[in-house]
């Protein structure tokens, strides 16, 4: 099971400020460890930012971003108290979705 | 002659300008990406963790660290690290907040010595449990003044003598931490040194210490920290927690008094 994310999501002006941390080792399948054997890939592939049933973001991911990643973005049309909802999957079909309403 | 001369003056004067400007912008860049990641730092799961290892019973003993006095009584963890390395009277000796952690999950959660130092420096796959609980205790300092305490004479002791490493010359390039450690402005490549004989530097150094380092992909300790400086200085690497480094630590916190802690930070 994998660990929440930490999202923040500020109403800044007419745009929403979202903030989202992730905790994933990120690994490329390309690094060795200690005996010289690789460490197989565990990366996150897909990431989607729902604004309440919106879409306001939706990314494809590869190994080139970097171990506990970190993304921010803006969108617009959101107001506080809405939810903003953060869903991430590996390529091992672990996922995590988290909330956070928006301040 | 006098004339080439002249312009290899201007030449020179030239050169040494952009050089210093290249390092400040590229100090400013350092400080910029810092700005940009403020609210991005990972270091946070490492505290989450640290919680929650903290609160947990485990066997054998069957009881959390909340029995732990990190010197402001049983449990509590607000505030200690900022007085930390300090006197201990339990165990008759000065200890820094590592040692300390030791001292607890032994004494108390009776773990072995083994158990309880195992995977002091995290990686990939091979979570640190020090490195967690750490990260919880310093974030719970965070916007305090550094108030580390040298009344009692052991602490004066440790203090002295982690004065007296820190000028210490040894090793293949009779190198000592204040060799690079002790002028202003000097660096290695881009990478600015702190003169932690300098106040206001060793201020800025000492709060920002535990780090999630972007390089590494870990929270490291200040324990860490000053073993890695020994392996760069040439020196024999001090055993893991062991009581030079604590002085060495008791040295520059007491250097860095007054400055607000703000750590776990963020570093290269």
């Amino acid at each position: 099971m994998a660990d929440p994310m930490r999202i923040r999501a500020v109403l800044v002006g007419e745009k929403v400020e979202a903030k989202v941390l992730i905790r994933h080792d990120m690994e490329t399948g390309k690094r060795k460890d200690s005996t010289g054997a690789l460490v197989p890939p565990h990366f996150i592939q897909t990431l989607t930012a729902k604004y309440e049933d919106r879409v306001v973001l939706d990314t494809v991911m590869g190994i080139a971003v970097s171990k506990d990643p970190f993304i921010s973005f803006k969108f617009k049309d959101g107001v506080k108290g809405g939810k903003l909802t953060v869903t991430w999957v590996d390529n091992t079909g672990d996922t995590r979705t988290d909330t956070a309403v928006i301040t | 002659m006098k004339c080439i001369s002249k312009y290899i003056f201007a030449l020179l004067v030239l050169h040494i300008s952009t050089y210093t400007l290249a390092q400040s912008s590229s100090t400013d860049e350092i400080a910029k990406y810092r700005e940009l990641l403020a609210d991005g730092n990972p270091a946070e799961f490492w505290e989450v963790r640290g919680e929650e290892l903290w609160k947990k019973k485990i066997t054998p003993n069957n009881v959390s660290l909340e029995q732990c006095d990190l010197g402001k009584g049983s449990g509590v963890v607000k505030g200690a690290y900022v007085e930390l390395p300090r006197y201990f009277s339990d165990v008759d000796k000065v200890m820094d907040l590592e040692q300390r952690l030791i001292q607890c999950r032994t004494m108390i959660q009776g773990l072995t010595y083994e158990q309880a130092t195992a995977v002091p420096h995290g990686s990939a796959g091979k979570p640190s449990d020090i490195e967690a609980l750490v990260a919880y205790i310093t974030a719970e300092s965070k916007g305090m003044k550094m108030a580390v305490s040298i009344k009692h004479p052991k602490e004066k002791d440790a203090y002295e003598l982690g004065k007296k490493f820190f000028y210490y010359r040894a090793g293949s390039h009779d190198f000592a931490c204040a060799t690079c450690h002790s002028k202003d402005d000097q660096r290695i490549r881009l990478q600015q040194l702190s003169n932690l004989v300098n106040k206001t530097d060793a201020q800025k150094t000492y709060t920002t210490w535990p780090a999630y380092r972007v390089s590494q992909g870990e929270v490291r300790t200040m324990q860490h920290r000053i073993i890695d400086c020994t392996r760069q200085q040439r020196f024999p690497e001090p055993r893991y927690a062991s009581d030079i480094v604590t002085s060495l630590i008791m040295f520059m916190a007491k250097n860095a008094e007054g400055g607000v802690y703000s750590a776990p930070a963020l570093k290269r």
